[in-house]
């Protein structure tokens, strides 16, 4: 019966995460008008027949502006959680893999990353860079890299020690072969857990960035933009605000869930824990 | 006789300079790793002017005044760009172990004046939100763990999970919105300091700190739940049990004391989730915190400010950490293994 109820838990985030993954992509096709297109005269409206969601101060389409916006935060979500995981999954691998002084180089580098404040520190990636989607991404992957690299590394060095590692060797398998065919398959769930879980939060610190004016700059539909923005018109139409921030949650709670309710479908060992 | 006298005299004093033997060294190793740590953010942050694509120097002047050759090397000499790199870092980090992190390059104040002035708020937000997180967490934690299992288990988690993924800059906007319908005449924006008035400080206060502290709640009660779950599994537990104890005298002072443990290091770790939310959410209550102070200078391209604001605050949170680590030692004697 519990197990039932997980599975279900695991069916609703599935649903909730592929739904708004396909609303991003078919941005084009579902969004009710064009992203950009302006009306003076249908400003700042709540919710009518024509605008489901209403219009924003410039007269777009909330909606439609959701929708794209879905399409820039998974994309600057996606490729940054992906880099950091290639980054640090790489490594923490190979870390735990050669042991000795590169073990040690490179976890201290980790160490020094991971001492930051997450915000902090991508507030101060960015004010290299510059303000913009990919800028936010960067930082983004380069917060999330040590986690990756220290998260991937433990599991690997018990891996390391196993014996079919060692069999593996002994029949004269290399070094890329052992870590990519033997090691890395067997780190699977923990990767996907992971990965939807910092996924996830990335949604939610590429919303604090663009509120901030850090991240995707107008005119581009951004979810955490249509919150700074709808901000300074909350008296007289909190709509295009208050929808946003249900987007921003829908999609990261949709993450979230689907990592939390994986791991427990994944792990045996904690099934029945939390 | 005697001789034994003495051995058993001496067991005692023995173990107590062993004792203090392996602190020591469990602590020096913790303070090399502190020090590592520490130099390594140095680094970092002191690269970071250095990484700025173009000139940085035409770039922080360009944001502000016409760009002149005499200006350029009037900067470049302040910011001290024209010596060899070495040199610079040096003369960087020597003047900021003392507090000198130089004049802001715009309002000409010190930079660790610019800073002190942005922290207090910063600090008291953060200080707040995680207090009203870790108390209410231990009630709530300690209550889910109670009523664990089935549909109500399933409630709790998907509650904690919206708990923790709902942005808290758009609670506090909704909250704004919400008080300005119900109370009018609650002043929920902006900020007062404490010592000018107590009252009108924690009434501004108050809306910020929840919904800071939200996120918070939901991880901790969270943690609390399977920590308690795991203490109440233990064999203590069906011997206090067995000699019929109250429930509550059970759950409240068996189990939680050993359920705090993996609580108080999480808390160590918030903080600095805490110290970057607290940046965002004082952009939507008006509140003159390090965020202000940090986004005023990127807009202005005042590099200088933004680098001490980082190095300040995260070689903070990492000494915040050392000493939690520090205090997890003396607790719990399993650690020093």
């Amino acid at each position: 019966m519990k197990y039932l109820i997980k599975n279900k838990l695991l069916t609703f985030a599935v649903l909730l995460v592929v739904i708004q993954i396909v609303l991003a992509i078919g941005a084009p096709l579902f969004a009710p008008y064009d992203p950009m297109a302006q009306s003076v005269a249908r400003r700042l409206r709540g919710p009518t027949e024509l605008n489901w969601l209403g219009t924003d101060q410039l007269g777009r389409d909330v909606l439609t502006r959701i929708l794209y916006g879905y399409r820039t935060s998974l994309i600057a979500c996606v490729l940054a959680v992906g880099i950091a995981l290639l980054a640090g999954g790489t490594l923490g691998l190979t870390a735990a893999y050669y042991r000795g002084w590169l073990d040690r180089i490179i976890m201290r580098i980790m160490d020094v990353l991971f001492a930051f404040p997450v915000m902090l520190l991508a507030i101060g990636i960015i004010a290299v860079l510059g303000p913009h989607t990919y800028s936010a991404a960067a930082a983004i992957a380069v917060v999330y890299t040590p986690i990756f690299a220290r998260l991937l590394r433990g599991p690997a060095l018990v891996l390391c020690e196993s014996e079919f590692v060692a069999g593996a060797r002994a029949i004269g398998a290399s070094d890329a072969r052992i870590i990519f065919l033997h090691i890395l398959p067997n780190m699977a769930s923990v990767i996907l857990v992971q990965t939807s879980l910092l996924l996830s939060a990335a949604i939610l610190v590429e919303a604090s960035l663009s509120f901030l004016g850090l991240g995707t700059q107008p005119p581009t539909p951004s979810l955490g933009l249509m919150l700074s923005e709808g901000r300074n018109f909350l008296m007289l139409s909190p709509w295009s605000a208050i929808f946003a921030g249900f987007a921003i949650l829908f999609l990261s709670f949709g993450f979230n869930l689907l990592g939390d309710s994986l791991r427990d479908t994944l792990d045996p060992r904690l099934r029945g824990q939390s | 006789m005697t001789c034994t006298g003495a051995a058993f005299l001496h067991a005692p004093v023995l173990f107590f300079f062993e004792e203090l033997a392996l602190m020591n060294r469990v602590l020096l190793a913790r303070l090399i790793d502190l020090v590592i740590v520490l130099f390594g953010v140095s680094i970092i942050v002191f690269l970071m002017i250095r990484l700025i694509p173009g000139d940085a120097v035409a770039i922080m002047l360009g944001a502000n005044t016409e760009i002149t050759p005499e200006r350029m090397a009037e900067l470049n000499r302040r910011v001290g760009l024209d010596r060899p790199i070495v040199e610079q870092y040096v003369l960087w980090a020597g003047a900021a172990l003392h507090g000198d992190f130089g004049t802001s390059l715009w309002t000409g104040r010190p930079v660790a004046t610019e800073i002190l002035m942005h922290l207090w708020p910063t600090l008291e937000l953060t200080f707040l939100a995680l207090v009203i997180g870790a108390v209410l967490a231990v009630p709530v934690g300690c209550h889910m763990a109670q009523t664990h299992g089935g549909a109500a288990d399933v409630a709790m988690r998907i509650g904690a999970i919206a708990g923790l993924t709902i942005p808290s800059f758009w609670l506090g906007i909704v909250m704004i919105l919400l008080l300005s319908a119900w109370a009018p005449g609650f002043a929920s924006l902006g900020y007062v300091p404490f010592s000018e008035d107590p009252i009108g400080n924690l009434q501004r206060m108050l809306l910020p700190s929840i919904a800071l502290a939200l996120p918070i709640l939901a991880n901790l009660s969270r943690l609390v739940r399977s920590a308690m779950l795991d203490a109440l599994g233990q064999d203590y537990i069906r011997t206090a049990r067995a000699k019929g104890l109250p429930e509550r005298r059970v759950v409240y002072k068996h189990a939680l004391r050993n359920a705090l443990i993996p609580f108080l290091t999480s808390v160590g770790i918030m903080t600095g989730y805490l110290l970057g939310g607290a940046i965002v959410v004082e952009q939507v209550f008006a509140i003159p915190g390090l965020g202000r102070l940090i986004l005023g200078a990127i807009a202005e391209r005042n590099y200088p400010l933004i680098q001490a604001t980082i190095l300040v605050v995260t070689a903070g949170f990492v000494i915040v950490n050392f000493l939690v680590d520090f205090l997890y030692i003396l607790v719990d004697p399993r650690v020093r293994a």
